[in-house]
C-alpha cells in the first residue's frame, strides 16, 4: 500500500465520551459507495450536522480549536456494525492515531489494516489526557511507534503501550497482511490437499 | 490434554503460527453481501489477482434491497449501484450469488443455515459483525471489515491472534413469555457491551440446550454487543435434526461420515476457560433497552436507573442516551406509547420467529397509531409463511408483512423510522440512528414487541399469556 507509520506529533481532537459505535462513527447511509475514498466529509455526520446540513456548533470536531492528527476518544471505541468505512473515514479525515483506554476488535484491526493506529492506554492517563487538553488545546502529543511509547509534551507524562510485533513491524514497513497470505499460497495449497 | 470446542476447530484449521504474531487460519466458508465486497473485488482487480477459492464464496444482496416491490428495478440510484456492482463482481470471479428473484434470497446469516451451508465445525467469515450467528452450528463464525475479505478472496485465509475465551453457562428453565432473545440481552445488560470484547464465547448449560437452532442463533448473534469476536454452541442432536435434508447438507455416506466428525466436537469436561459466567435462566424476565447500546437493558417492569445509580466515568454517555431517547432517569419504561413495531432482522427474522408472533397475535388488532413492520429474513421464510397461512394472520392484524432484507435494522434502504419515534425492534442495536436519522429505538423480543404492537405500549408479555 505504501504507506508507513513511525512517529507521530500534533495536537489532538478529546472526543470523551464512552462506546461510541461505528454507527456513529460513519452512518450507514453513507455506506453506498463502491470505493474507499472521501468518507471523511461524513466522519460523525450526524453529530457535526444537522439534517438540513447546517453544522452544529456545539460539536468538538466543528470547533477549529480542536485539530490534529491524533483522535482521542472514551472506553469501546468502535463497537458495534463491523464496516471498515469507519477506518477509512477517520483516516480520510486526517487522522493516523487513535487513542482509547479501550477499543473493540474488529475496528481495532480494521484500523491496522488502513494505516491508522490505535493506541490503548490506561484509564488513568486516557482521563490526563483529556485533562490536559481541556486545560489547553494546543498541548502537542508525541506517539512513537518504534519505542511504543505515548507522551503529553511538555508536561512530560508518557506511557508504553502494547502492539503486536508482527503488526508493528508491518506499519513501520509498510507491508500488509494480504502481502504475507500471497507470498505462502504454496502452504495454503499443501493444507489443502492435506484435508481432502 | 483437555481443550476447548473452540480450541478443536482453531487447531484444525492453522496453517502456521508467525513468531510473536498471529496465525494463518483456514477459512472454509465465505459470505458476501452488497456493501462491504465492492472495495475488496476493486482491490483484487488493482492487484490483478483473482479469488482463490470462488467455490467457498456465497454472495446475497440484503442490506440495501427494498422490502417492498422488488421485481421492480431499485429506485434510489447509489443502492441500485452497489447491487449490480455485487452481481457483475461474482459473474466475473465465479461466485454464487443468490440476488433479488432468486428463491435463496436474504439476509446473509439466515440462508448460510436454512440452506445447510453452515456447518459444524467449519471456520466461517463474512464482512458484517453479525456473523457470529452462524456459531450456533458449532462453528467458528466471526465478521471481517472489507481488507480482510480481500484477504480471503485472495488466499483463503486470514491472519488472526487466537482470541481469549469465556464461557456463559445458563443453566435452569425459562419463565413462560421468556425467550432466547430475553436471555441474550440479560446477559448483555449484565456484563455491559464491552464485557466480552477480547473473548470468543461458548454458550452453555441446560437452558441453552433446551432452545431450539432458531433461538440458539439469536443467542449467538448478539454475542458482539457485549463486544465477544464470536459466540458458539457445541453441536448436538437438535443441530443435527436441523440441518438434515437441507439443500447444501451432506447426504448418504458422506451425511453418516461428516455427523461422526460432528459428534466428536464438544468441550472436553475439565476444559480451562479464561473467564466463566453462571446465569440461573429464571432469573430472567421479558427484557427491553432504554437507552443507546445494547448494555442498556432492563426487564420489562423495571424501571431506568436514576442518576444517582450511574458511575461518575459513565455519566456523560448514560445522559447523552437517556437525552436522545428522551426516557426520564429513574423512571418506569412499561406503558410508554410507541410508534413502530419492527419484527425482522438477522437476530429475530426466521420461520419460528413468525410463528411465535402469528400465534400471540392471531385474532388480535393492532393498536390504531401504531405501524407494523413484518420483515422475514429471507424468500424461504417469506414463502414458509405464506404456506402456513401466517400472511393471514398478520393481514387481519394489520401488520404489513414485507419482503426479505435488512430493512429498519440499519435504515440503508426507504425502511426508516422517522425522527423522534419510538420503534421496538427486534433487531440487534439501538445505537443512536441505527433505524434512521433520530430515530428512537427499544430492541425486544418478537414477543414483547407483538404486545406493543396490539396495546399501542411498553407491555410485559406475561399479561396476555
Ligand atoms: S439484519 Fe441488521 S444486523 Fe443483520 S446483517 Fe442486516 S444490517 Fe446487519
Amino acid at each position: 500500500m505504501g504507506q508507513q507509520i513511525n512517529t507521530v506529533q500534533s495536537t489532538a481532537v478529546p472526543l470523551n465520551m464512552e462506546n461510541i459505535d461505528t454507527d456513529q462513527i460513519i452512518p450507514a447511509r453513507f455506506l453506498k459507495a463502491t470505493t474507499r475514498d472521501g468518507f471523511g466529509k461524513n466522519l460523525f455526520r450526524d453529530w457535526r450536522f444537522n439534517s438540513d446540513g447546517t453544522t452544529k456548533p456545539g460539536f468538538l470536531l466543528n470547533n477549529p480549536i480542536y485539530k490534529g492528527r491524533i483522535l482521542i476518544a472514551g472506553k469501546n471505541f468502535g463497537c458495534g456494525s463491523s464496516r471498515e468505512h469507519a477506518a477509512w473515514a477517520i483516516k480520510d479525515f486526517g487522522f493516523d492515531v487513535v487513542v482509547s483506554s479501550f477499543f473493540a476488535d474488529i475496528f481495532k484491526s480494521n484500523a491496522l489494516n488502513n494505516f491508522l493506529l490505535p493506541v490503548t492506554v490506561s484509564e488513568n492517563f486516557l482521563q490526563a489526557l483529556f485533562k490536559v487538553i481541556e486545560d489547553d488545546p494546543l498541548t502537542e502529543i508525541a506517539v512513537d511507534l518504534p519505542a511504543q511509547t505515548i507522551t503529553i509534551v511538555g508536561d512530560g507524562l508518557q506511557e508504553s503501550f502494547e502492539i503486536n510485533p508482527y503488526k508493528k513491524s508491518c506499519l513501520l514497513n509498510g507491508y500488509d497482511d494480504i502481502d504475507y497470505l500471497l507470498s505462502i499460497r504454496k502452504e495454503i495449497e499443501k493444507f489443502e490437499t492435506s484435508r481432502n | 490434554m483437555s481443550r476447548t470446542i473452540f480450541d478443536k476447530i482453531w487447531d484444525r484449521h492453522v496453517i502456521q503460527s508467525i513468531k510473536d504474531g498471529p496465525s494463518v487460519l483456514y477459512i472454509d466458508k465465505h459470505f458476501i453481501h452488497e456493501v462491504t465486497s465492492p472495495q475488496a473485488f476493486a482491490g483484487l482487480k488493482k492487484r490483478n489477482i483473482g479469488v482463490l477459492r470462488p467455490g467457498q464464496i456465497v454472495a446475497t444482496a440484503d442490506h440495501n434491497v427494498p422490502t417492498l416491490h422488488q421485481e421492480l428495478p431499485i429506485k434510489e440510484e447509489l443502492s441500485r449501484l452497489q447491487v449490480e456492482t455485487l452481481k457483475k463482481n461474482c459473474a466475473d470471479f465465479g461466485i454464487e450469488l443468490y440476488g433479488l428473484g432468486h428463491p435463496y434470497q436474504g439476509i446473509v446469516h439466515v440462508i448460510g443455515p436454512e440452506l445447510g451451508i453452515t456447518q459444524p465445525g467449519m471456520t466461517i467469515v463474512c464482512g458484517d459483525s453479525h456473523t457470529s450467528t452462524h456459531g450456533a452450528f458449532g462453528a467458528i463464525a466471526f465478521g471481517i471489515g472489507t481488507s480482510e475479505v480481500e484477504m480471503v478472496m485472495a488466499t483463503q485465509c486470514l491472519l488472526q491472534s487466537k482470541p481469549k475465551l469465556m464461557r456463559i453457562n445458563i443453566d435452569g428453565d425459562l419463565h413462560t413469555g421468556v425467550v432466547s432473545k430475553d436471555i441474550i440481552l440479560y446477559i448483555i445488560s449484565k456484563i455491559s457491551s464491552s464485557g466480552a470484547t477480547g473473548y470468543f464465547v461458548e454458550y452453555a448449560g441446560s437452558a441453552i440446550r433446551k432452545l431450539s437452532m432458531e433461538a440458539r442463533m439469536t443467542i449467538c448473534n448478539m454475542s458482539i454487543e457485549m463486544g465477544a469476536r464470536g459466540g458458539m454452541i457445541a453441536p448436538d442432536e437438535i443441530t443435527f435434526e436441523y440441518l438434515r435434508g437441507r439443500v447444501f447438507s451432506p447426504n448418504g455416506q458422506d451425511w453418516e461420515y461428516k455427523l461422526a466428525c460432528w459428534k466428536e466436537l464438544h468441550t472436553d469436561e475439565d476444559a480451562v476457560f479464561d473467564k466463566e459466567i453462571h446465569t440461573d435462566a429464571s432469573e430472567i424476565e421479558p427484557m427491553i433497552t432504554y437507552g443507546t447500546n445494547p448494555g442498556m437493558g432492563i426487564g420489562v417492569t423495571g424501571h431506568i436507573p436514576a442518576l444517582s445509580e450511574i458511575g461518575e466515568k459513565e455519566k456523560n454517555s448514560f445522559e447523552k442516551s437517556v437525552q436522545y431517547m428522551g426516557l426520564e432517569p429513574g423512571s418506569r419504561i412499561k406503558g410508554k406509547k410507541v410508534d413502530y413495531v419492527f419484527i425482522g432482522s438477522c437476530t429475530n427474522s426466521r420461520i419460528e420467529d413468525l410463528r411465535m408472533v402469528a400465534e400471540f397475535v392471531k385474532g388480535k388488532k393492532k393498536a390504531d397509531h401504531v405501524e407494523v413492520w413484518v420483515v422475514p429474513g429471507s424468500k424461504q421464510v417469506e414463502k414458509e409463511a405464506i404456506r402456513e397461512g401466517i400472511h393471514h394472520i398478520f393481514e387481519q392484524a394489520g401488520f404489513q408483512l414485507r419482503q426479505p432484507g435488512c430493512s429498519a435494522c440499519l435504515g440503508m434502504n426507504e425502511d426508516k423510522i422517522p425522527a423522534g419515534k419510538y420503534c421496538i425492534s427486534t433487531s440487534n442495536r439501538n445505537f443512536e440512528g441505527r433505524q434512521g436519522p433520530n430515530a428512537r429505538t427499544m430492541l425486544a423480543s418478537p414477543l414483547t414487541a407483538a404486545a406493543a404492537a396490539i396495546t399501542g405500549e411498553v407491555s410485559d408479555i406475561r399479561e396476555f399469556i
